[in-house]
């Protein structure tokens, strides 16, 4: 009986207690563990982070809870339903890949909280029925990047050899649609699989149409199999990548003949080189002692400052979305949802955000900066 | 294309081709040998690449888990059957060489790699890392099955394969690795360059396909393994255990394909799965050969090798297809012109 009465009079305190407090509570999902997890893990420490920086908003504190998806859909919409249905989250952050990150978006439209993904989306949204904004660089903006750095360059006739897979696609449409409208011309489209063992047939093509430079569309260790084959046919010219080279083992890999090439990158991948000037600059200092503090290792990555962003976001939206409703509450969600699509001119460590209903992306050319790999260090490239 | 471009896209080709050919050559020894397809072998000399690179990078490679689990299992089913079979005598001897061995190897790696060895020591260590793989797999895989017909065979082959991928997944981890390249020198030949790494690769095929021939020519044992491929019944009858014979063609092979991952580590990144295109096209090189000739799916190799590199000039999004399509043709050639061989037929 008074084992009884303890419990009831314990449950009691817990209830009066979560109606006391009104945080702002938010659920983040990524993925820990599965074939995810080397970029769920950067996420999560990103996350943390972010906490270190600012955990309250206008005096209200915030609650996160976060939740491993193990990189799988369906974990990731248990995820979510659960961080909506039994901790009535007010915000959801999440995950490392896009099918997850899908799966989450349709569990926050149907039950309305606003998400914030830290993946790529594609496609339009629907303004009336908008939940979800994404924080990355979409690929195309990182191929245009490039391509204006090639005009700028004066390069007028591009080779091209990628992937012969989605990402090889999505570069090669990226450089045809800049083609259509200035005036670099892409000669070649060459493609090697990830598992291919020469190169050397498709650079002897690419060689052939004497190109100014040659645009790479691999990612990691095996994009640096053309740049070896380009080096080893003596060619001089220029070469050009997207952010997806930006790997350690690319550096390693590609030694010698990697040296030179200019990528697309997000500005905090250089923080400490931007000009004072530069609107990341200051803000990528704060990030990287904050992620210090958080995690006692250094930032290495872009994907952690994806988490940060994603942050300020909604620390900036809440701001205003306190103004109108109480958190926990339905119309808290519906204000912070209009607050995070009415982002004007916020600036993170990656990108200045404009979001506004009927697009998933917020993000212009000042997202990214050219930085060129030099004696092995990437550098900034202005 | 001008006769320079033919050139080097020959040379990058012949020296494709001899990677293959190491593979396709060890493929057609097991097979001869213990009528096994032996499709795991890309994998094996895929494994053979990753292990290097881990004791390049001075950690213990997951190679020696594999190593001791399999070895572990190996003896338990050679211990049980011995057991049922009566011969309890037999069970220290089938210990000794089912984990007592693999374990000794296992020790040397240990230890050695506690005193940074240089290059050519953990090239030797890799490969005696990979060697006892394919044989233990064979113990506990193969042999319980030997007298399955090759349709079984092959297709426990395939299984076995992706089990390989899935162990190689859990002990390699998703990373692709790239070794540090065995020599930078390169020469010029007429004018075309040619890389030391390709002249190496052409050497070891060239020196590996020699000890080869002279191991089957000259000892023993060599003959021995071409009397059981020959015919099993008949090479039994003369005190030849073909158990015996296909554990030799098992380390044999995988030697061959342990140096053949060894040379592409340098010149391409390997992951845990990139085993299986590279086992495919050695695949169809042996098949060229009809699956029993080595000079045959040798030359096969080298032909496959070439078509790729020029297919890959041609066009590079249809490169596959043009080697694989060369497939059709050659089983059309090879099954209305050779006699179907004897193998299938009730002894």
């Amino acid at each position: 009986m008074r084992k009884m009465l303890g419990l009831t009079t314990l449950i009691a305190g817990l209830v009066v207690a979560s109606t006391a407090q009104a945080d702002i509570t938010v659920g983040f999902v990524t993925s820990l563990s599965g074939p995810g997890s080397s970029i769920g893990i950067p996420y999560g420490r990103g996350i943390q982070a972010a906490m270190e920086y600012k955990s309250e908003v206008n005096g209200e504190k915030i609650k996160l809870i976060q939740l491993d998806d193990g990189s799988d859909p369906s974990a990731a919409t248990r995820n979510a339903r659960k961080l909506i249905e039994e901790e009535k989250v007010d915000l959801l952050i999440g995950t490392a890949t896009t099918p997850s990150t899908i799966a989450m978006m349709g569990v926050a439209t149907e039950l309305k909280v606003p998400f914030i993904a830290v993946s790529p989306l594609s496609g339009q949204p629907n303004p009336a029925d908008q939940w979800a904004i994404s924080v990355p660089q979409p690929a195309s903006l990182l191929v245009k990047v490039v391509a204006d750095r090639m005009k700028r360059d004066a390069m007028k006739n591009i080779g091209y050899i990628g992937f012969s897979d989605a990402w090889g696609d999505l570069v090669y449409n990226g450089a045809k649609a800049v083609e259509a409208e200035d005036g670099i011309k892409v000669l070649t489209n060459e493609r090697y699989a990830r598992v291919d063992t020469s190169v050397t047939g498709q650079i002897l093509k690419v060689l052939a149409v004497r190109p100014d430079a040659v645009l790479i569309g691999g990612s990691g260790t095996q994009g640096a199999l053309p740049l070896l084959a380009l080096g080893e046919r003596g060619f001089k010219g220029k070469t050009y990548g997207t952010v997806a080279l930006v790997n350690p083992d690319f550096v390693r890999v590609g030694g010698k003949a990697a040296e030179g090439i200019q990528v697309s990158a997000g500005p905090v991948i250089v923080a400490e080189q931007l000009p004072d000037s530069h609107f990341a600059k200051k803000l990528a200092l704060e990030f990287r002692a904050a992620f210090l503090k958080a995690n006692n290792v250094p930032t290495t990555d872009g994907f952690s400052a994806y988490s940060f962003d994603g942050w300020r976001i909604f620390t900036s939206a809440a701001e205003r979305a306190l103004k109108t409703a109480k958190p926990g509450t339905v119309e808290f969600r519906k204000a912070l949802r209009d607050e995070i699509l009415a982002t004007k001119e916020l600036s993170g460590v990656h990108a200045v955000y404009n979001f506004k209903p009927g697009a998933y992306h917020g993000v212009d050319e000042r997202a990214l900066v050219i930085v060129r790999l030099n004696n092995g260090a990437w550098t900034y490239e202005p | 294309m001008t006769a320079d471009i033919a050139a080097i896209l020959a040379i990058d080709g012949i020296a494709t081709g001899a990677v293959y050919a190491l593979v396709a050559i060890g493929t057609v020894l097991i097979f001869t040998v213990t009528r096994v397809i032996f499709i795991p072998f890309g994998d094996i000399a895929a494994f053979t690449a990753l292990t290097l690179a881990a004791l390049d990078a001075r950690q213990l490679p997951g190679t020696v888990g594999l190593v001791v689990v399999l070895a572990c299992m190996a003896t338990v089913m050679e211990a049980v059957s011995l057991a049922r079979a009566g011969e309890l005598r037999s069970v220290p001897k089938a210990v000794l060489g089912y984990l007592v061995l693999p374990l000794i190897v296992v020790g040397i790696v240990w230890l050695t790699m506690r005193f940074n060895p240089p290059m050519p020591v953990r090239i030797v260590l890799a490969l005696l890392l990979i060697m006892p793989i394919s044989p233990l797999l064979d113990r506990i895989v193969f042999r319980p099955i030997a007298d399955a017909s090759v349709l079984l065979l092959l297709t426990v082959s395939v299984a076995l394969h992706f089990a390989l991928v899935g162990l190689g997944l859990l002990f390699f981890g998703p990373e692709g690795v790239r070794t540090e390249p065995l020599t930078s020198m390169a020469i010029e030949i007429a004018g075309v360059h040619v890389s030391g790494q390709t002249v190496l690769i052409l050497t070891a095929a060239l020196v590996f396909s020699g000890l080869l021939f002279a191991f089957f020519d000259f000892t023993l044992v060599g003959k021995a393994l071409r009397a059981t491929a020959l015919n099993r019944t008949g090479a039994r009858l003369m005190g030849i255990r073909p158990a015996r014979a296909g554990t030799i063609a098992y380390l044999l092979g995988s030697l061959m394909a342990g140096v053949s991952g060894v040379l592409i580590a340098p010149v391409n990144t390997i992951f845990y799965d990139s085993g299986f295109l590279l086992g495919l096209k050695a695949f169809v090189g042996a098949i060229i050969g009809g699956m029993t000739s080595y000079p045959g799916a040798a030359l096969g190799a080298f032909g496959v090798g070439l078509l790729e590199s020029f297919a890959s000039f041609q066009s590079s999004t249809l490169k596959d297809v043009i080697v694989f399509s060369l497939l059709i043709p050659v089983l059309l050639w090879r099954s209305l012109a050779s006699q179907h061989s004897e193998e299938e037929v009730e002894e």
